[in-house]
């Protein structure tokens, strides 16, 4: 209890940060749009399974613009080292990263799906819950294993590089499953049975990525 | 989060600590003992170790060989407890420059489960002269004013031991005496205060232990005549083995 009462701590601190200076959720859903639209001007008529690969693409790739802003804000004035120092379990504070990110991350696709759906005429309304569960798991998995990698980068040179390389490989897993079962769940005859597996899938890697990032978050922030 | 009556301890002993960035040793064999009520100061050029020695001290750094004892025990043995009663403050002050002075505080104070939280954010407040600037973002405050609120946070959990990097740095000459006093203060009510400076003029009359470093090996000076400048000067003259 104690642990997940740190972890809400981190969590309202850097939510409550990102609310004064809404640096990360301007950037992130700017890059995602922008990401969208040229995707939209590329493909002009869509096929049907379009739709969920730009979907994950941008949410993959300004997720991976969030995570290396979140981490550079604790590089400015050195307070990750000031969490790592406070009595707290250190896996307290990496669940605490974790959870404002995906809000954050959550929160820019509360647009960013819409855009997708008006551009690429995405059915939205066919299985909401169940595009929002793929999402959320997709986004926590994704979160689960960049939250890692950007606080052990924090302090490397050539972290925005070494970030993405890093990133990308292990999450591959998690972005098909979620490919996968939006297709399920765009296509012209959807196929709901499959997007459930795939939410399956996806819910067995995040309780993967999460069990070894808070096993590990400890030792790699030694210095 | 920490228990509710941390483990105390009155001494840090530093044994044989050892540590290595690649092939570059930044500190070599070290022995420190540090007892509370006192006050030792580092002492060395750039590069010295001084910074790390810190570091493996407040349990931020591994070392390389060796081990920091608190009150004997090693900082495995007393789990996250023992960060409990260590209050750092860093050359990098690790303020959040978008929260106020307040929030700064007050998120601090709660990861330390400071008791009565809302009382001693107030006085840490006055203590610190910040009070009429409570609300304002750290952001816009001048390095001194930042330092102060750092130093601030640094002891809002009344620490049992007190880690400085260059305290004085940005300070008034106001400031400097008000520091001075509120560590001797600290010393006298049993706190063990470790810092690294290179400000000999405020060390001095503070300091009751000079201990000076050179290309990671320490050497105490120990209790002496003169100002503590020549005899750091006078150390670092000599042969070290």
């Amino acid at each position: 209890m104690a642990a997940l009462r740190a972890a809400w701590l981190v969590t309202q601190k850097d939510l409550r940060v990102e609310l004064r200076s809404r640096e990360l959720v301007y950037t992130t859903l700017f890059f995602a749009v922008a990401c969208v639209l040229v995707f939209a001007f590329a493909f002009g008529s869509p096929e049907e399974d379009t739709a969920a690969g730009v979907l994950w693409v941008a949410v993959m790739f300004s997720g991976t613009v969030a995570l290396g802003r979140t981490f550079e804000r604790e590089r400015q004035g050195e307070t990750l080292r000031a969490l790592l120092l406070s009595p707290v379990e250190r896996g307290a504070v990496y669940l605490g990263k974790l959870l404002a990110l995906v809000a954050l991350m959550s929160g820019v696709q509360l647009v960013l799906v819409p855009v997708v759906a008006l551009l690429f005429h995405a059915p939205l309304g066919r299985a909401p819950a169940l595009l929002a569960a793929l999402l959320v798991a997709g986004t926590l998995g994704f979160a689960a294993v960049g939250t890692l990698f950007s606080a052990m980068l924090s302090r490397a040179r050539s972290r925005d590089i070494l970030l993405p390389m890093l990133l990308y490989p292990m999450t591959v897993p998690v972005v098909i499953a979620g490919v996968e079962g939006t297709v399920a769940l765009f296509a012209r005859e959807p196929n709901l049975a499959m997007a459930e597996t795939w939410l399956a899938m996806l819910v067995f890697f995040d309780a993967v990525f999460l069990t070894l990032a808070l096993w590990t978050f400890g030792a790699v922030m030694e210095e | 989060m920490p228990e509710a009556s941390p483990p105390d301890f009155h001494d840090i002993e530093v044994r044989g600590v050892s540590r290595r960035y690649g092939r570059r040793r930044a500190l070599v064999r070290a022995n420190l003992t540090c007892r509370a009520g006192e006050v030792v100061g580092l002492f060395g050029p750039n590069g010295a170790g001084k910074s790390t020695l810190l570091g493996i001290v407040s349990t931020l750094m591994r070392p390389s060989e060796g081990e920091v004892r608190y009150g004997g025990r090693p900082a495995a043995e007393w789990g996250e407890g023992l960060r409990a009663r260590i209050g750092v403050l860093g050359h990098d002050l690790y303020l959040y420059g978008d929260l106020t002075a307040r929030e700064n505080l007050e998120f601090f104070g709660r990861l330390y489960a400071v008791p009565k939280l809302g009382e001693r954010v107030e006085a840490s407040l006055a203590e610190a002269r910040l009070a009429d600037r409570a609300h304002d973002r750290v952001g816009s405050f001048s390095r001194g004013l930042r330092q102060r609120l750092a130093l601030a946070r640094a002891l809002l959990h009344e620490p049992r031991l007190v880690l400085l990097d260059e305290p004085f740095t940005g300070l008034d000459d106001e400031s400097v005496e008000l520091l001075s006093d509120r560590l001797r203060a600290l010393a006298h009510s049993g706190a063990i205060v470790v810092m690294a400076t290179h400000d000999f003029e405020s060390a001095d009359g503070l300091v009751d232990r000079p201990v000076c470093l050179r290309d990671g090996h320490v050497r105490v000076l120990g209790a002496g005549p003169g100002r503590i400048r020549e005899r750091y000067r006078a150390a670092l003259a000599e042969a070290w083995t």
